[in-house]
């Protein structure tokens, strides 16, 4: 049963919950008219204590989209936090007004504090540079739906993986399915940390700097942002930086059935001409994003 | 020779490192209570040369759980009827509370007063502890 629970990190989850959500996702992207209703007379409170507008919007247009309403605020700044208010202290008033609560916070571990001290349902938009777990549980969705199983893949993670925390959720999300093959491209300064390596299985990953040497052989290529200031030296950048930029001619060898994703905002690692190839599927991840969110919604507040 | 009367109901932590007593006795809060408690120094010991020694009397329900992390090789025996009835085997604890501080300045706890904040227990040989809310690692 997931009505009441808190979701602050992916593994408070199991494999079996994960799979109850996607169920509802899918069935609500088939028949959404039969979920505007749903959440009629629910509040959902948006506590942004840092601006995220695309996270932002991608919740509160699920909780509308269900029929339900919105209270909130979306910086710290505009808030009684400013007046320097605990965390606790703000859930505690907020669950007397609200039914269901998403929280971002600069500060990691804020939602989980917010989750001890109130029996509403909380959400983890986002703490600092520890979890994002609605990120994940979007690119599960995507996976499943578009690949139509999470389990069998070759998936590429391309970009800056060191201190993409996208990147290391959806690695520690994917290992839990079967035979999945993890191939990490990156520069030698970006590579993903060795505590995400070690709880891998040895021969379930490969490491390399060249997306070419690879891409022929990916299923799901997982792009990010690699930032110039990232860089150790200028010359490695310069040396670098094209081959992390996916073009049409980058694609030319690559399988007809791959999809791309990428969690967004994207500056220039995908040239734009790629977004007209059916293998682009990003947008269509933002969109499902805001389905599993209503999923997540519906679950958590047991309405379904 | 100094004498330390004998207890008849209570605890006597022995084997206690040579100079940590005075640590294991603040840290279970001994220098506060007012039941008769005494800190030994320097007893000569066979095995370990020097060591010290904590009589506690009349309480044996103090949480000795901390004792695991400052020193797992302590001997920790429970008197009743100035007897030896009971010796506790330490370990180090899968949980602990409000020992530690988080290191992780980006964590809620640099920012907001958390009482009790729980450590938790991920590498038994390394002695790592996690914080309950933002993961990092700190070892004793
Ligand atoms: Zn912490």
């Amino acid at each position: 049963m997931l009505k009441g629970r808190h979701l602050i990190e992916p593994r408070d989850f199991s494999l079996e919950e994960l799979d109850e959500i996607f169920a509802l996702a899918e069935d609500i992207i088939k028949n959404e008219k039969d979920y505007l209703d749903k959440c009629r007379g629910k509040l959902l409170a948006s506590l942004f204590y840092e601006p995220s507008t695309r996270t932002r919007f991608s919740f509160e247009s699920a909780m509308y989209r269900l029929g339900g309403q919105v209270v909130g605020f979306s910086e710290a700044a505009s808030s009684s936090v400013s007046k320097g208010e605990s965390v606790a202290d703000t859930i505690k008033t907020i669950a007397c007004y609200s039914d269901i609560a998403v929280m971002r916070h600069p500060k990691e571990g804020a939602p989980l504090l917010a989750s001890q001290n109130t029996d509403m349902p909380i959400i983890n938009a986002g703490d600092g540079g520890h979890q994002h777990p609605t990120q994940t549980l979007t690119d599960l969705l995507t996976i499943r739906i578009l690949k139509k199983d999470l389990s069998n893949h070759t998936i590429g993670l391309c970009g800056d993986l060191k201190f993409g925390r996208t990147v290391h959720s959806l690695v520690k999300a994917m290992k839990r399915y079967l035979n999945i093959n993890f191939v990490f491209i990156s520069p030698e300064e970006l590579q993903i940390p060795d505590y995400i390596k070690d709880d891998l299985q040895e021969n379930s990953y490969y490491e390399t700097e060249s997306l070419d040497e690879v891409i022929d052989k990916l299923d799901i290529l997982y792009m990010t942002r690699v930032q110039k200031e990232r860089f150790f030296n200028e010359e490695d950048y310069v040396r670098l930086k094209d081959s992390y930029i996916l073009t049409n001619e980058k694609l030319k060898n690559s399988k007809e059935d791959l999809i791309i994703m990428h969690p967004l905002p994207r500056v220039n690692e995908i040239a734009v001409e790629v977004d007209r190839d059916k293998r682009a599927v990003y947008f269509d991840q933002a969109k499902f994003g805001m389905y599993v969110r209503m999923a997540l919604i519906l679950k958590l507040l047991g309405v379904e | 020779m100094l004498n330390i009367d004998s207890i008849k109901k209570g605890i006597v932590i022995d084997h206690i490192k040579e100079g940590y007593g005075y640590k294991i006795f603040k840290e279970l809060g001994l220098h506060k209570v007012d039941y008769r408690v005494a800190l030994i120094r320097n007893v000569s010991s066979r095995k370990q040369g020097k060591k010290d020694l904590i009589k506690i009397e009349n309480r044996i329900d103090l949480d000795l759980n901390v004792l695991g992390i400052i020193d797992p090789d302590l001997t920790v025996n429970i008197i009743e009827d100035e007897e030896i009835k009971e010796k506790i085997k330490l370990s180090l604890p899968e949980k602990i509370k409000g020992i530690f501080n988080c290191k992780n300045p980006r964590c809620i706890t640099s920012e907001e007063n958390i009482e009790n904040v729980e450590f938790i227990l991920v590498d038994k040989d390394k002695k790592e502890y996690r914080c309950e809310y933002c993961d990092t690692k700190t070892s004793l």
